[in-house]
């Protein structure tokens, strides 16, 4: 079990090493990084609902929260992007503590209500505030540099996300393994016998939903910093289904789901802009087609039909 | 002061009742098979816009607004037959992401076939507007609020006295229990679905010729609708009525005292606090988890 899934990494590993050799031009750079971006997001994501269970329809808007941290605090108050970063972070952490105690006594569709309220207060305060966050035409976002090196070129933020991806799969994979991680599955299969055994179930949604918030958040601050402009779409509803749709078109509670979800889901929208006006009607067709013939999801689907599970 | 007030009273009362459709018709669906329709709001959309479109193409007003209902309730079923029976039980990330699937393709649909324009439709008896109190009502105001009245009534008669009523209000307690009494419980879903769509597609029509519509004007009603559903306790009727008028008014009080620019954030922040002190809504059921 253990050497199989490290020998996933390796593949990972592999391929995004060995892909800028393939990449034909900078279109299809910028559309990796984008995959790898969305991918460590998912991962992070799909330890909530995939592996512990729990719903969240509003995590656009802890990346919108990193994001703007990292567009707003260098532009207006001169601060290193660095630190811009880590307070982005720490404010989404903070935020998500505070919120995830009374949100986590709830269950399924209030569940989704609640964190949907949330992403959504978060996106209208960014559209709202225009003296700090430009309101709905965003703003653009100083250069990320350190020890004097700037990271301006495709190239350099393509091996940032690579590692950070590599380290992410890492992580998840020893996390699943982890008491901890044994503990979400638990909670996941039953909440009252995991806390029967022992399991501290609150103590336990609240830690992956922070975690899996600060993902988001530091994943945003880097978007912002690649993309060299934020605008409030970033942090709106239908990027939160986004990625939602990421985690379980991919598979629930599959770290190579992540993968392949935020792949696919990253690369369709360009494939579908060939269909000129159609593009919604497709994507949206193609989300009920999937969930009906793959409730599970592609990977953990495909796995069990090859008999090989994760 | 008063006046001000009743002028943010009726504004909030009449879009509160467009909620308070939207609700229940997210009640119908929660009660008929635990789905939240995502898709509920573009019904709403559908109902406006396809009224827009029938008048301008020359039927007569009542001619075109029984085909603005029946449509809708038309792709309800589909969506019910199509997308929702065949993964009956499956689980709530799932039926989430298969009713945005199917907003999305309503949306698109409707941004292909009529546009993006916003569209307007002519309110059904003038535009004369009614004096009270130093207030002004707008005539179709009354007819949001009396069509409403009467769809609140209708409704209670039907789960009450009647035995297709009775049938889904059964499915809703235990669809098992229901099943072996002899309910048809897919008739159950079937008819749910057609139902809450009508009621959607109905809000929209009476509330176009107040905030105009456009392919996209779903997305935020249809969210709405589903804050006043929880706000009240989802599968609750009389919740989401109450629930419904509650955002409605809040909403245009708090866009008229507090900031008109945090109006659409309102419901949301109503919904955090109200979840956080009573995790089931106001009139949610108390449930007990079997192990």
């Amino acid at each position: 079990m253990q050497k199989r899934a490290y020998f996933g990494l390796y593949i990972v590993i592999a391929i995004l090493a060995l892909l800028p050799l393939v990449l034909p031009n900078s279109f299809y750079m910028d559309l990796a990084i984008r995959m790898a971006i969305n991918a460590v997001i998912v991962l992070g994501l799909n330890l909530l609902i995939g592996f512990a269970g729990q719903i969240s329809l509003g995590h656009a808007g802890f990346l919108g929260i990193g994001a703007y941290a990292s567009a707003v605090l260098p532009t207006h108050f001169g601060w290193h992007p660095l630190l811009a970063m880590g307070a982005g972070a720490a404010a989404t952490g903070l935020l998500a503590a505070l919120v995830a105690r009374p949100i986590f006594k709830l269950k399924g569709n209030y569940l989704a209500m609640a964190t949907l309220g949330l992403g959504i207060i978060l996106n209208i305060a960014l559209r709202n505030e225009a003296q700090w966050t430009g309101g709905p035409d965003g703003m653009p976002v100083p250069a990320f540099g350190l020890f004097g090196f700037e990271l301006n070129s495709d190239k350099h933020w393509y091996w940032v996300v690579a590692i950070l991806l590599s380290v992410s799969v890492w992580a998840s994979l020893n996390l699943i393994d982890s008491p901890f991680g044994r503990a979400l599955r638990a909670l996941h299969g039953s909440e009252v016998a995991s806390r029967v055994v022992g399991v501290d179930v609150v103590r336990y949604k609240v830690a992956i939903f922070v975690l899996s918030a600060v993902f988001a958040s530091l994943m945003g601050s880097i978007t912002a910093h690649y993309v060299g402009f934020v605008t409030p779409n970033l942090a709106d509803f239908f990027h939160s289904i986004e990625l939602v749709t990421m985690v379980v078109i991919g598979g629930m509670a599959s770290v190579y789901g992540s993968l392949v979800g935020a792949v696919l889901l990253t690369a369709l929208p360009q494939a579908l802009a060939t269909f000129e006006g159609w593009e919604t009607v497709v994507f949206g067709a193609i989300l009920m087609i999937c969930m009906i013939f793959l409730p599970k999801g592609l990977v953990p689907t495909l796995a069990a039909k090859f008999g090989k599970g994760e | 002061m008063l006046a001000q007030f009743l002028q943010f009273l009726f504004s909030g009362v009449t879009v509160g009742a467009t909620y308070a459709l939207a609700a229940l018709g997210f009640t119908l669906i929660y009660n008929a098979s635990n789905v939240i329709n995502f898709a509920q709001g573009e019904f709403i959309m559908l109902g406006g816009m396809l009224a827009v479109f029938f008048v301008q193409s020359g039927l007569p007003l009542p001619a075109a607004l029984v085909l603005a209902i029946l449509v809708p309730a038309v792709v309800g079923v589909l969506i019910e037959k199509l997308a929702i029976e065949p993964v009956k039980g499956a689980e709530t990330v799932t039926l989430i992401i298969i009713t945005i699937g199917a907003s999305l393709v309503i949306r698109g649909l409707t941004a292909v076939i009529f546009g993006k324009g916003t569209h307007s439709l002519p309110a059904f008896s003038g535009d004369e507007p009614i004096q009270i109190l130093g207030a002004t009502l707008m005539p179709q105001s009354l007819w949001v609020l009396g069509v409403t009245a009467i769809v609140v009534v209708v409704l209670w008669y039907f789960f009450n006295r009647t035995l297709s009523g009775k049938a889904m209000l059964a499915t809703s307690y235990n669809r098992v229990a229901a099943e072996l009494v002899g309910i048809n419980t897919n008739g159950v879903l079937f008819m749910s679905f057609a139902m809450s769509a009508a009621l959607g597609a109905l809000g929209g029509i009476l509330v176009t010729p107040i905030t105009l519509t456009s392919y996209d004007a779903g997305i935020m009603m249809g969210l709405k609708g589903f804050v006043a559903a929880v706000l009240g306790g989802l599968g609750n009727g009389l919740g989401a009525v109450v629930g419904g008028l509650l955002v409605g008014i809040l909403e245009s009080m708090g866009a008229g005292y507090l900031s008109s620019a945090y109006k659409d954030a309102i419901p949301f922040v109503l919904i955090l606090f109200i979840l956080f002190f009573m995790p089931r809504g106001l009139f949610g059921a108390r449930v007990t988890d079997r192990v």
